[in-house]
């Protein structure tokens, strides 16, 4: 779907190795700028925030939320998928990419990555603070102990947590990995001892050397080889939290797919959001091109015809089981009943918003790219929302039907997961180069045009 | 006999009372413990606890699953009648204004931890009701109850307030000066005999007998009817037709329990006995013996007593009887009476106003309809309804002008219950000397000089006679727990009698009633087996009711269409609340958070008014109205209700009840106006207006209609006979088609399963409280309810249908389900639900970690999360935040930690006490020898219990009946629980 010719430039601007280095590092070198310190305390404060809720919840109960008898997840669980879902792209990205040969990914995966680190970061406390004992947390694992108490194979959430976790450890593996040719190039440009000792000890050694290259080379396709399914199996398992349920708009054969979909829609969609944003403060428009973006934006059109077709799917299957209960949440809770609202603010986020993407002056606009990016993750936000809640909150029985609000609380874990997200994207921006150096490097066309300035850097 | 076993120490093993011994030498110490237990550290409890030697050990172990044992002190000598860990159940009875029922009390380590009801009497047979259930936590309420004698809010001593009183009391007598004892109607023969004795012993000194809630109604109509003054027994288990003028039989009219256990017998149907009777029910509110009936009349009170005239009419010339002129009623009355004649003798007609003259209209209609002796008996009369209203006010008025020198009020409350507070007061402020028994605190206690503490009932010595000829005994199951004195002790100390109520009473049924029989040879056995089995029953001389005074009738209607002629505009009802009743249980936070089975609402009373009213007005759910008296309540739309009527709850708004019941609701007894010789609980609601303010009730249902699905099964009578599945087609359908590839499910020993008869069900919401005082079901407040926690595990379900202006009800116990194929197991990560071998849904508290996805899992929505620590938590200050009110909690089951899932077990430890009974006899288990709570507990008999594998089980055959159905059978969960179709008897 995407043009692969051998001319196209993905990197822009005649540069030679020594300017990509230059520009590339230049978010870790020198002092940090005024909006980083900004950032950091802002994350910081949003991060206590959270701090506090978490306390909240865990010294006085789940009480402090606004769950009810019916509907036992509510913001947690919807911000756990929602996180999760962002948490894809990254992986997604840098395998995908590299299995079907899109090169001009490679600006992007390093920061995809990051957002993947700390997105899942973020999920994973949900399933965590949303224990009604989180300091027995560790019942779930299945470690051998004297009163021969087991875990039970056949729960989603145990799966949940084996995938999750193993998402997490692939990831960060994955992202630091890829960035240690880059840690060593900042290990031989700094002047500081103990900047030199930190990046030395993290470039675990790297000499450049043809033969490392070689090693590299093979431990990240066997990485990839490895993160591909997983990529897959966290989202799927988490849509099978709610599949293997008996609740009316849970229980569908189509929720892996249809959930795997939409994290990466959604992954796609914070990816957009994060470099543009990046792309403003930092001096990197010359390797995260509008060529990137419209790529990008072409990959939300799709992914939204493919949620949109989810959505009908769902609707239609409701309608032809002939299961009353399926058709009430379908048709009535959600369609034109007490969650219509989030239904339809889903459904136009999701499955109409991006289809502006047909119009190539949409994909070329920053600022159409950017609130489409930002309404797609509200609406992602609100599929979470409408799937979780409106299947809990009137289900078989009407006499448990009840409705549900957030609390302060709720409110406050969520805000403090973005302080968290914000934070270590700022950190990340601060410390490591947002952009693979030495993957942008072999796909800019310095062979082809720059002779006569080339320069061997490393 | 009991005595002893109440406290434990070794003071005991030498034949000590320590606690008396205590109070003999140091009783200005210990009333300092226990005045300070209230607002000081828990410690001065247990110094308390430590100091008197008695070991509550459950109490402590039970405060938290992970905290350490505290203090457990074992019995250096076994007491002889106790094994720890097993109940000793006594034999006692409950009696509250008009409700009697006799009850079994079960003690654990000395205390008394759970009610039910006593299977020996022929009146209840084992039934109880919400009230009666939660009674017990009265008995630990160290917040409201008086905890030692005072004069003038100051401790005084029980010898210095007896010298103080009976001097005054001598005094007044010897000046001729009037004095009054008032109490409620009493239903114990003995102690209106101690009455009276002290009647002569203190000249002057009067008896009045004013109920809050009064049916002396019943008693003059029978006087004016017939010339004696009887109160008959209605047998609804006789009636095929019943006709209830606004009469809440099932909930709050006389006795309940009595009725619902009656009423159920003539609605449970089989293929042996397909029949029923057919009950109309012509009301202004929505009570739950309206949403049972087959046919439901919504009028204004003053149009019921319209029909009621219409009626008597109707049947007077269809009998040949001269009518009299009555005003038009919307409504076939010539056909009803055509169908009471047609059931001679076999139909019942009550109404439950106030006004003497709609009872004798009531009075003349079944003595028309052949119902005396058939349906309403009087051979053995009720000995309820005694109160004497006129009486009442003319003492308020005397009283007033300073004629009476001294009040005496036991177990009454008029300062909160008598509509006129104003009066009230000033009548007090002119009595030289009051005086109060109550046991627990009340506004009108609160303004009397001497506060002398009664006992609990359950600490208490007594005796009641519900019924001529049936009596039951009433007997301590604990030492008194503070410094209080039963009433009759106090009696006896005044009059000089050196014995205590327990010898007087022993001594009065021996001579009363032991030569009434002739099993027991000596009175001492007579007495202890009396004792044991809590009631005795002696045959007794018919009262033979003189011929009917027609024209009572005739001028009965005059006065009443005069009254109903004043009735033009919007009207009011009051009437007695379900749980609360007359308020006098209003610090009872079990019957606080009991959800109205109707309107679904808990710790509040509203206004209801009809749907077609409040479109009309244009007010909607939760808008505070302010009515005629200044009385502020929100409004709830409530379908069924009559138009242009609004009934609201009495019960509520007490001002010194205690922590949980102060200031819930409004107080609607002010509404309650002076007619004639009654007090009338509806009237003419002359302005309302709205305040705009809005309140938000505590509900626990929000949502009503069954939205078309199969979940409440009903059929009517005529299609049962012709096909006993009707209604149930459904089920062939599942069975035949919800199919599973695995293969079935196999249970060895046993297979629990639990039938729940929905034609018998009323809706009544007793095993609710049943189960929450069987399983430390812990209580969440106001605001928790309507955040929709609610801990209840089991839950009455009500759906409407039909038009709101008058719906079909159905009501639905759900409890877990114990699903062979449980959702909510297969989900737990940690395997904390697992299924036992006998097929009880299980949970291990333990093991749970709080992930909750079994709550979103079961389609049931029954499992239930500990949101909070309930227990030892000030934010949920009931009874589980105080040393006492643990007291009531049952040992054999855990008190559940913050964040753990919780729900029914079918009452395992009962399960498994029953099995180790059996093994320890070397048995098999008897059928219905397990009870879970709500089976034991329900008046009708609507939930069995038992064994599937034991083929000849009640239960094994009910799952086998045609109208058998598992709620969401399409779902294939396979539930242990089964429902019986509801079947109507609507006029063909």
């Amino acid at each position: 779907m995407i043009s692969t010719s051998l001319d196209q430039t993905l990197v822009k601007g005649h540069k030679n190795y020594g300017q990509i280095t230059d520009e590339l590092l230049a978010n870790t070198e020198g002092r940090p700028p005024l909006w980083w310190l900004v950032g950091i305390g802002l994350g910081g404060l949003m991060l206590a925030f959270g701090g506090w809720a978490m306390y909240t919840s865990v010294t006085v109960g789940l009480g402090t939320w606004g769950l009810t008898n019916s509907v036992a997840w509510g913001w947690d669980i919807i911000n756990f998928v929602w996180w999760i879902g962002i948490g894809h792209a990254g992986t997604a990205f840098t395998i995908f990419f590299l299995v079907f040969r899109q090169k001009w990914a490679a600006s992007i995966n390093r920061s995809a990555e990051a957002m993947t680190v700390f997105a899942v970061m973020c999920a994973g406390l949900f399933p965590l603070i949303h224990m009604g004992r989180p300091w027995l947390a560790f019942f779930i694992m299945p470690y051998p102990n004297t009163r021969l108490l087991w875990v039970n194979y056949n729960s989603p959430l145990f799966w949940d947590v084996l995938a999750i976790s193993t998402y997490l450890i692939m990831s960060i593996t994955l992202w630091y990995i890829g960035m240690v040719p880059d840690l060593a190039t900042i290990r031989d440009r700094t002047k500081n001892k103990l900047r030199k000792t930190i990046y030395g000890i993290f470039s675990l050694g790297w000499d450049g050397s043809l033969y490392t290259y070689n090693r590299y080379e093979t431990l990240m396709k066997l990485l990839g080889g490895l993160a591909a399914p997983l990529v897959i199996s966290v989202h799927t398992i988490v849509a099978l939290d709610f599949a293997v349920s008996v609740l009316p708009g849970w229980h569908a054969t189509i929720l892996p797919p249809y959930f795997f979909a939409g994290a990466i829609f959604s992954g796609f969609a914070m990816v957009l959001t994060l470099m543009i944003l990046m792309r403003k403060v930092f001096n990197i428009s010359d390797y995260v091109t509008l060529k990137h973006f419209d790529n990008i934006a072409h990959v939300l059109k799709y992914g939204s015809l493919v949620i949109g077709l989810a959505y009908a799917i769902e609707l239609f299957l409701a309608w032809y089981s002939g299961v009353e209960y399926e058709i009430y949440t379908f048709f009535n809770a959600r369609a034109s009943g007490s969650f219509s609202t989030a239904f339809w603010i889903m459904v136009v986020c999701n499955a109409i918003v991006p289809q502006v993407f047909w119009f190539k002056k949409a994909r070329k606009s920053l600022l159409s790219l950017f609130i489409v990016s930002v309404l797609i993750n509200v609406g992602m936000w609100y599929e979470r929302f409408v799937i979780l809640v409106s299947s809990l909150a009137e289900d078989f029985l009407p006499s448990s039907w009840t409705s549900y609000q957030p609390t302060i609380v709720d409110i406050g874990i969520y805000v403090g997961t973005f302080g968290l997200f914000i934070v270590g994207m700022l950190l990340f921006v601060r410390f490591i180069p947002v952009i693979a150096i030495n993957e942008v490097k072999p796909i800019s066309r310095i062979g082809k045009e720059n002779k006569k300035t080339e320069k061997h850097v490393e | 006999m009991m005595k002893n076993n109440y406290w434990k120490s070794l003071e005991e093993k030498e034949g000590k009372n320590p606690v008396e011994e205590l109070q003999e030498h140091k009783e200005s110490s210990m009333i300092d413990v226990l005045a300070n237990e209230s607002n000081t550290k828990a410690s001065s409890r247990r110094d308390f606890l430590k100091w008197c030697g008695i070991s509550f050990v459950s109490a402590t172990v039970l405060s938290a699953c992970e905290n350490p044992v505290k203090k457990a002190i074992p019995y250096l000598t076994q007491p002889e009648e106790l094994t720890p860990g097993k109940g000793i159940w006594y034999a006692s009875t409950y009696q509250h204004g008009n409700e009697y029922c006799p009850i079994l009390v079960k003690n654990r380590d000395g205390r008394p931890i759970k009610i039910e009801g006593n299977y020996s009497s022929a009146i209840t047979g084992g039934g109880t009701t919400a009230r009666v259930q939660a009674s017990i936590l009265t008995l630990y309420d160290n917040g409201a109850r008086y905890q030692h004698p005072r004069k003038n809010g100051q401790p005084i001593t029980w010898d210095d307030a007896d010298r103080e009183i009976i001097a005054r009391l001598k005094e007044f007598s010897a000046q001729g000066r009037k004095m009054a004892l008032v109490t409620p109607s009493l239903l114990s023969p003995a102690t209106k005999t101690l009455i009276s004795q002290a009647q002569e012993a203190f000249p002057g000194l009067e008896v009045i007998t004013w109920d809050p809630v009064s049916l002396e109604g019943i008693r003059q109509a029978h006087m004016e009817s017939f010339g004696t003054a009887v109160f008959p027994e209605y047998r609804f288990d006789k009636a095929k037709l019943i006709v209830s003028f606004g009469a809440d039989f099932l909930g709050s009219w006389i006795s309940p329990a009595v009725h619902a256990r009656q009423y159920a017998a003539t609605r449970k149907i089989s293929q042996d006995k397909p029949e029923m009777s057919r009950h109309i029910q012509i009301e202004s509110r929505m009570s739950i013996t309206g949403a049972n009936a087959d046919e439901r009349i919504p009028v204004k009170p003053s149009e019921q007593l319209n029909i009621l005239m219409a009626l008597y009419n109707a049947m007077a010339r269809a009998t040949g009887n001269t009518g009299s002129e009555v005003p038009d009623v919307d409504y076939d009355v010539d056909s009803l009476a055509r169908d009471i004649l047609s059931n001679r003798g076999q139909s019942l007609i009550v109404c439950d106003h106030q006004s003497k003259e709609s009872q004798v209209l009531v009075n003349a209609i079944n003595i028309m309809a052949g119902n005396y002796n058939n349906t309403l008996l009087t051979e053995n009369p009720l000995m309820t309804g005694m109160g004497d209203d006129t009486r009442f006010e003319q003492l308020l008025s005397q009283m007033e002008e300073e004629q009476y020198a001294a009040v005496i009020f036991c177990n009454s409350n008029p300062v909160y219950h008598f509509h006129d507070r104003e009066r009230i007061t000033k009548a007090l402020n002119n009595t030289e000397l009051t005086i109060s028994f109550a046991s627990t605190r009340d506004e009108t206690a609160e303004t009397c000089t001497y506060i002398l503490p009664d006992n609990h009932f359950l600490e208490s010595w007594n005796d009641a006679m519900f019924k001529e000829g049936h009596y039951s005994l009433a007997q301590p199951a604990i030492h008194r727990l503070f410094n209080t004195r039963q009433m009759q002790d106090t009696l006896l100390a005044w009059m000089g009698d050196d014995n205590d109520f327990h010898t007087w009473l022993k001594e009065y049924w021996s001579d009363t009633l032991f030569g009434k029989q002739s099993r027991y040879p000596d009175r001492d056995s007579f007495w202890m087996h009396s004792l044991q089995a809590g009631v005795f029953e002696h045959p007794v001389n018919p009262v033979v009711l003189p011929a009917i005074r027609m024209a009572a009738a005739t001028e009965a209607i005059r006065t009443l269409r005069q009254y109903t002629a004043q009735n033009t505009g919007t009207e009011y009802l009051v009437y007695p609340h379900l749980s609360l009743y007359d308020g006098a249980s209003a610090n009872n936070p079990w019957l606080q958070e009991l959800p109205d089975p109707v309107t679904s609402v808990a710790w509040d009373n509203f206004a209801a008014v009809s749907p077609a009213f409040a479109k009309a007005n244009n007010i909607s759910d939760g808008d505070v109205i302010r009515i005629g008296n200044g009385m502020t309540i929100p409004v709830l739309i409530q379908p069924g209700q009559a138009d242009d009527c609004i009934a609201i709850a009495l019960g509520y708004g007490r001002t010194q009840a205690g922590k949980a019941g102060d200031l819930v609701g409004s107080n609607a007894f002010p509404l309650i106006r002076k007619a004639g010789t009654a007090r009338f609980f509806n009237g003419q609601l002359d302005a309302w207006e709205k305040t705009g303010d809005s309140h938000r009730f505590a509900r626990t249902q929000t949502h009503f209609s069954m939205e078309g699905r199969p979940i409440v099964r009903e059929s009517t009578l005529d299609k049962y006979q012709k096909d006993p599945a009707a209604g149930n087609e459904l089920r062939a359908y599942h069975q035949k088609y919800a199919l599973t590839l695995y293969p079935e499910d196999r249970f060895e020993g046993h297979h629990w399963a639990l039938m729940i008869d929905l034609n018998a069900c009323t809706g009544c919401s007793t095993c609710v409280i049943a189960c929450q005082s069987e399983n430390n079901v812990p209580v969440v407040g106001k605001d928790e309810v309507r955040r929709r926690r609610i801990m209840h595990w089991l839950r009455v379900d009500r759906y409407y249908n039909g038009e709101p202006e008058n719906p079909g009800v159905v009501f639905q116990p759900v409890m877990c389900m114990h699903c062979d194929h449980a959702p909510c197991e297969n989900v737990c990560p940690v395997a904390a639900t697992t299924h036992s071998v006998a097929g009880i849904n299980q949970m291990a508290y333990n093991r749970c970690v709080g992930t909750k996805y079994c709550i979103n899992n079961c389609p049931y929505k029954v499992r239930r999360f500990n949101w909070f620590a309930y227990a030892n938590n000030k934010a949920f200050d009931y009874h589980m935040n105080s040393d006492f009110g643990r007291m009531v909690l049952n040992p054999d089951v855990t008190v559940r930690e913050r964040g753990v899932v919780e729900k029914c077990s079918f009452c395992v430890q009962r399960i498994q006490e029953g099995k180790l009974n059996a093994k320890s006899e070397r048995r098999k288990l008897k059928d219905g020898e397990i009870l879970p709570a709500c089976v034991q507990s329900c008046p009708a008999g609507a939930l069995v219990f038992g064994d599937l594998n034991d083929k000849d089980s009640r239960v094994a055959g009910l799952i086998k009946d045609p109208r058998n159905y598992h709620l969401l059978e399409e779902l294939h969960t396979l539930p242990s629980v089964g429902y019986l179709t509801k079947i109507r008897n609507p006029k063909a």
